[in-house]
């Protein structure tokens, strides 16, 4: 059961975060990728909201591990800036670095704090 | 060299071919077969990433094993297949499906950020900073083995896994 909930959460945060990457860079329209940062660190938040709200098992497979999971990524942060650097933008690989590192970070934890105030 | 984010997130290299998603009216058919490939390999991707998370499984404060092994594995797989996708001719799912969906749906992002936090939150800074670094430098470190992987096999099929 869990593991179905795990594969439909995953069949919609997976092209949720193609649609959601798309659009960002379509509209920024830069080498830097955008798109993977902005369903990166909401997807982050949300899981943090997941965490904090202390959510049931059902709720952590599907929305957690699944959606979440699938929402966001590590290769495609990893890909982008290892070809970031390798086309000798050193520095836009570095900004991706941080950027993704503590722009996650901050909304993770924003994201346990709210759901824990939601909690009461 | 692949365009920045022509593998894993949506941009087309230009030219190469149409944009699977036309932003300013409704997917056609055709690009609705990109998010279902996308929707299916990323739930194939994500049940791989659980049932790793099952056989190895995570105690509070303690370094994230699995998650840490998904991620790397994703990224060095992503590296060495990124020529065969990317390549002319390739089929147009092939991308969506293995790299966007997959991959994508195999590594996570979400669950390493609570992962260092939780890490933090259990008064276990050592072990937070510690997968903080060794995902990060492991990731890339796994991307730029993958292209070495990914050359070499080129070298041995010419005219064909280029990257």
């Amino acid at each position: 059961m869990t593991f179905l909930l795990v594969a439909v959460g995953a069949a919609v945060g997976a092209p949720l975060r193609y649609l959601i990457a798309r659009v960002v860079d379509v509209r920024v329209g830069s080498v830097f990728p955008w798109g993977i940062l902005t369903v990166n660190v909401a997807g982050s938040l949300l899981l943090g909201v997941l965490t904090g709200l202390v959510a049931p098992p059902s709720w952590q497979a599907g929305v957690g591990v699944g959606f979440c999971g699938a929402l966001t990524t590590y290769s495609a942060f990893g890909f982008d800036t290892v070809v970031l650097a390798e086309a000798r933008e050193r520095l836009l690989a570095l900004l991706n670095v941080v950027a993704s590192l503590v722009g996650g970070l901050a909304a993770a934890l924003a994201g346990i704090a709210l759901g824990s105030a939601l909690t009461g | 060299m692949p365009r920045v984010s022509a593998v894993t997130s949506a941009p087309e290299p230009a030219g190469l071919d149409a944009p699977a998603i036309d932003l300013a009216g409704q997917p056609t058919d055709k690009e609705w077969h990109v998010l279902a490939v996308v929707a299916l390999g990323g739930a194939l991707g994500a049940l791989a990433r659980y049932a790793v998370e099952r056989a190895l499984p995570a105690t509070a404060g303690s370094f994230p094993v699995a998650t840490f092994t998904a991620n790397l594995l994703g990224c060095l797989v992503i590296g060495a297949v990124a020529g065969w996708v990317l390549r002319p001719g390739a089929h147009r799912l092939l991308r969506p499906f293995v790299a966007t969906g997959v991959l994508g749906g195999f590594t996570t992002f979400s669950t390493y950020t609570i992962q260092v936090l939780t890490a933090a939150l259990h008064s276990r800074v050592d072990v937070a900073a510690g997968y903080l670094l060794a995902t990060l430098l492991g990731a890339l470190v796994a991307v730029e083995a993958g292209f070495v992987v990914s050359r070499a096999l080129a070298r041995r099929r010419p005219g064909s896994g280029r990257r």
